[in-house]
């Protein structure tokens, strides 16, 4: 029992150190130049989905291996698939409209 | 035959239990929609900010920096907090909760600082779309995060005169969750608003 309670602290610690080099790096990258403009974006994004799994994994605990666990996960997938047709449809259809309607 | 009524009435708690925290999630999944649509609006209309400013005159990055390590130091605190929890341990808990509500506490007062400095510098949010946008997106993101600073103000004063109970154990993990989550939308905003705007 000990030993999973202090598993639960090295995990937030493990989670909160990655989170900190994957938060640390993009701003690092915007601030300073240091890479043509298509190599920061894929940085950029890279080190936020990056970020985002890991803060599932070591923050809100999500796993796959218990039945709750697996709902939880459903219901993420879900949303997900929901997210990405919210924005990239929005995003696809102004952008249509903005080109074709150009005065 | 007693302890058989005990065992089925404690699972049947962990039941209701494991539903309630299973019924928060599903809640901030509706809001994870929420925040796409708000995102997707600030996507489409981020161009538009006519004669008004854009992102890269407004933004200051450092500010922003100090801002998302407030929120990543009070997700961890507030992780810590949910360990002494687990120990039964209310003053650790409650001690965590307090830095917990001291860093959400400096991220909402930076953050209003921010939005009087816009305003009074004329970049209200009734400028540009662009500006209508941003205010909308990061100002809907500020509520979620000063309504889980009252929450725990409230859990706070509740943990003070009922003591730490089951219910009780229930309504930080829900908060929890909500404010692990808070750090998640964050991620995006800091990402997508702040680090693509000064671009």
């Amino acid at each position: 029992m000990e030993q999973h309670l202090d598993t639960g602290a090295s995990d937030y610690v493990k989670g909160f150190i990655v989170s900190l080099i994957l938060t640390v790096i993009p701003f690092y990258c915007v601030w300073a130049q240091v890479l043509p403009d298509t190599a920061t974006y894929a940085v950029l994004f890279g080190c936020a989905i990056v970020q985002i799994f890991v803060h599932f994994k070591y923050f809100l605990h999500m796993e796959v291996k218990t039945s709750e666990g697996q709902w939880n996960v459903v219901s993420l997938m879900f949303t997900a698939i929901v997210v990405l047709i919210l924005i990239a449809g929005s995003i696809w259809i102004i952008y249509n409209m903005n080109v074709n309607m150009k005065l | 035959m007693q302890t058989n009524v005990a065992a089925h009435d404690h699972d049947h708690h962990h039941d209701s239990a494991g539903n309630k925290l299973f019924g928060f999630w599903v809640y901030l999944m509706s809001d994870c929609v929420l925040f796409a649509t708000l995102f997707a609006t600030y996507a489409v209309l981020e161009s538009g900010s006519i004669a008004g400013p854009t992102g890269k005159d407004i933004f200051e990055l450092p500010f922003v920096f100090v801002e998302t390590m407030l929120l990543l130091f009070s997700s961890i605190t507030f992780g810590f907090g949910m360990i002494a929890m687990k120990r039964k341990d209310v003053a650790g808990l409650k001690r965590w909760l307090k830095v917990t509500f001291l860093l959400g506490a400096g991220f909402i007062g930076m953050e209003v600082y921010e939005f009087h400095h816009l305003i009074v510098e004329g970049y209200g949010p009734q400028e540009s779309a662009f500006l209508s946008a941003f205010f909308t997106l990061v100002g809907t993101h500020g509520l979620h995060v000063t309504f889980g600073l009252i929450w725990l103000a409230v859990g706070y004063h509740q943990l003070s005169t009922k003591g730490l109970n089951d219910n009780m154990s229930m309504r930080f993990q829900c908060l929890s969750l909500f404010w692990h989550f808070l750090d998640i939308v964050w991620i995006c905003v800091f990402t997508i608003v702040y680090l693509l705007g000064v671009m």
